[in-house]
């Protein structure tokens, strides 16, 4: 617990310049500013790979280190998306509107250009009025405080209802899904103001902003790339001290944490509410380089693709968070774009399209039988760390504590 | 000597079983306590009561000095209080190293925002090595706790509970599966901590509580059935009856 953070850390400063490498890598190689060898949608694609690296590790902090098997964190990740999609959508409908009107003989009031935005934007679900959650669409300002108070707020309701009842375990991880899918069946409907399954559209164009996707797409990149920095230090500064120390015994032991006189529920709510929120920038990056939300999003397999990135990654390292989502991602949408060559069997051709999610299933359950550790376990080969030789003996009595073979560092 | 915990009419059933039935038990500052008794006779069930882990039925339960009642506050806030609890089965938190299972038990303030701006200072590394010193570990700080042994488990949580600074310290079967060189150890530190507050310890093995050489008492289907010397409750044709006999 002594020394420097990076001294701490050492798989720190190793990230952080990886982190910087790649991105100076993709900026010159892309069509916005380099050498265009990476098409302007693949930018957008990693951008969002890193957006998606940050939710998994909020994942990870939230399971892998304090053992709350939260199936549900992909909610947050949804409602960041739509907060700033919100302003997103109005700004850019505004300045349509305007310019539509720019000509006409008598100016419009502003109470006809607010109609007119929002037949624009309602007309696809047969309505044109502004919804009391639209109320500070106009205000970039407030809809960026939306983006970390709307998962927030949700994370610490909820998170106070089923923490205080001492809800663990597996029926925490059904309670969460239940939220999420509660929430995607409210935003499938058409009157809920959200424009229904149709969800917002048009995020990749910046109200304001003249410049190509091509710029834009490499600018998404660094602020994705700032934002899983920023993250990775934060959460690497928060498991580094006490109060990792803590987190770790909830995972392991949550009635020890309790007779040392430590809340456990205060902690699991912190840090549930903290994991939301982080989650909710996530999502809020995320989006205007997707072009599109929708509730489909937010669906409760989403979530479960979280826990599977942060599980084949490797939990309990915050490393392995992000490689498992980076390399689970990056892989799945190259199986399934159709860049992967099918496999004529003669008797039957196997389309990865179809078979892709087979095979992550599969590597789910093999890396849980046979590598718990995960992918990031091999840097332990490499460093030659020794796990505790516990003969076979959990780490904890606790339903989301590490196994023995997880355990490592 | 004032009286430091008071347990008066204390009941509990679970599910129309009378785990505790109409309970009362002091304890002084400063003493060693030893509970015995057969399996069911609420030992562990006491335990919990106290450490507000089972909310009594009814009775109460009267602590410190100012009295206050414990029965409205959570585990947590009356381990705040000063009552450290170690539990049957050796529990420390295995992934984490001597040292770092130790910070955390030692007595700081508990809340998120201090516990995740906390720093060691020199103080509390200090009274960590001092803490591992007197419980045996003291060169085993960087080891990681899972690899330990079973013995020296259950002293690091004896260890953790004493960093806490507690001062009722509330202890089930500590010599359970102890060599008798670890149970004699275990003995001199549980002395030791009586000196300067209240030891009570739960325990089946005879000849370990006749080593702690302190009051006795003789707990029987949820109720006191005998207390003082153990000489005095061994000779208790009661006692002798339930327990010893068998």
């Amino acid at each position: 617990m002594q020394g420097s953070l990076f001294a701490r850390n050492p798989s720190l400063p190793i990230f952080l310049c990886l982190l910087v490498a790649f991105t100076v890598a993709v900026t010159l190689l892309s069509e916005g500013m380099g050498a265009g060898l990476i098409s302007t949608s693949f930018v957008k694609t990693l951008g969002k790979t890193l957006c998606l690296c940050l939710a998994a590790l909020a994942m990870d902090l939230v399971w892998g280190y304090t053992g709350i098997l939260s199936l549900g964190h992909f909610a947050f990740f949804g409602l960041g998306g739509y907060m700033i999609g919100m302003w997103l959508m109005y700004e850019r409908t505004r300045e349509i509107v305007v310019a539509s009107v720019a000509d006409a003989p008598i100016p419009p009031t502003g109470q006809e250009i607010v109609d007119a935005i929002g037949n624009q934007i309602f007309g696809v679900v047969g309505s044109s009025d502004f919804p009391l959650i639209w109320a500070f669409a106009d205000s970039l300002v407030l809809q960026l405080a939306l983006v970390v108070l709307v998962p927030g707020v949700l994370a610490l309701v909820f998170g106070w209802l089923a923490f205080r009842s001492r809800v663990t375990g597996v029926y925490l991880s059904i309670l969460t899904q239940a939220m999420t899918l509660a929430l995607a069946l409210y935003l499938f409907q058409n009157d809920n103001g959200l424009r229904g399954n149709n969800g917002l559209s048009g995020l990749q164009n910046l109200p304001g902003v003249e410049a190509p996707q091509a710029l834009v797409s490499v600018w998404f990149l660094w602020a994705s790339a700032l934002a899983l920095g920023l993250g990775y230090l934060l959460a690497a500064w928060m498991v580094s001290g006490k109060f990792g120390s803590v987190l770790r015994g909830i995972r392991d032991n949550e009635a020890r944490v309790r007779f040392l006189g430590y809340s456990v529920e205060v902690y699991k709510l912190a840090i549930f509410t903290l994991t939301a929120c982080i989650t909710g920038i996530a999502g809020a990056l995320y989006y205007p380089q997707a072009g599109i939300i929708n509730p489909a999003e937010i669906t409760p397999i989403a979530s479960i693709y979280l826990a599977v990135w942060v599980a084949i990654g490797g939990r309990g390292r915050l490393y392995g968070a992000v490689i498992g989502a980076t390399f689970v991602s990056l892989v799945s949408s190259w199986f399934t774009g159709g860049q992967a060559p099918d496999v004529p069997l003669g008797f039957y051709t196997v389309k990865w399209v179809d078979w892709w999610l087979i095979v992550l299933g599969l590597s789910f359950v093999f890396v849980t039988l046979f590598a718990p550790k995960g992918i990031g376990g091999l840097f332990d080969l490499l460093a030659r760390a020794k796990s505790p030789d516990r003969h076979g003996a959990d780490l904890g009595p606790d339903q989301g504590s590490l196994r023995e073979r997880e355990a490592s560092e | 000597m004032s009286t430091l915990l008071e347990v008066s009419g204390v009941s509990v059933s679970f599910d129309g079983f009378r785990a505790i039935n109409n309970l009362s038990f002091q304890i002084a500052e400063a003493e060693l306590r030893a509970i015995i008794g057969p399996n069911g006779a609420g030992k562990t069930t006491f335990m919990d009561i106290v450490t507000g882990k089972t909310k009594p039925d009814e009775g109460r339960i009267i602590w410190g000095g100012r009295n206050r009642s414990l029965l409205a506050m959570s585990e947590a806030r009356i381990a705040r209080e000063g009552i450290g609890r170690k539990f049957q089965k050796p529990t420390v938190f295995e992934d984490q190293t001597v040292q770092e299972n130790l910070l955390m038990a030692l007595k700081n303030p508990r809340g998120p925002l201090a516990v995740l701006f906390y720093r060691p200072t020199g103080r509390d590394l200090e009274r960590v090595r001092a803490q591992a010193d007197q419980i045996g570990l003291a060169g085993h700080l960087d080891r990681k706790s899972g690899e330990l042994s079973h013995g020296q488990k259950q002293w690091l949580e004896i260890g953790m509970l004493l960093a806490q600074d507690p001062r009722l310290l509330l202890v089930d079967e500590p010599a359970a599966g102890m060599t008798p060189q670890e149970r004699e150890q275990t003995t001199d530190i549980l002395v030791n901590a009586s000196r300067t507050r209240a030891v009570v310890v739960v325990e089946h093995d005879m000849e370990f509580v006749r080593r702690l050489n302190c009051k006795v008492t003789v707990l029987h289907e949820g109720s006191v059935l005998a207390e003082g010397s153990l000489d005095h409750v061994t000779a208790n044709q009661a006692v002798v009856d339930v327990y010893l006999g068998r």
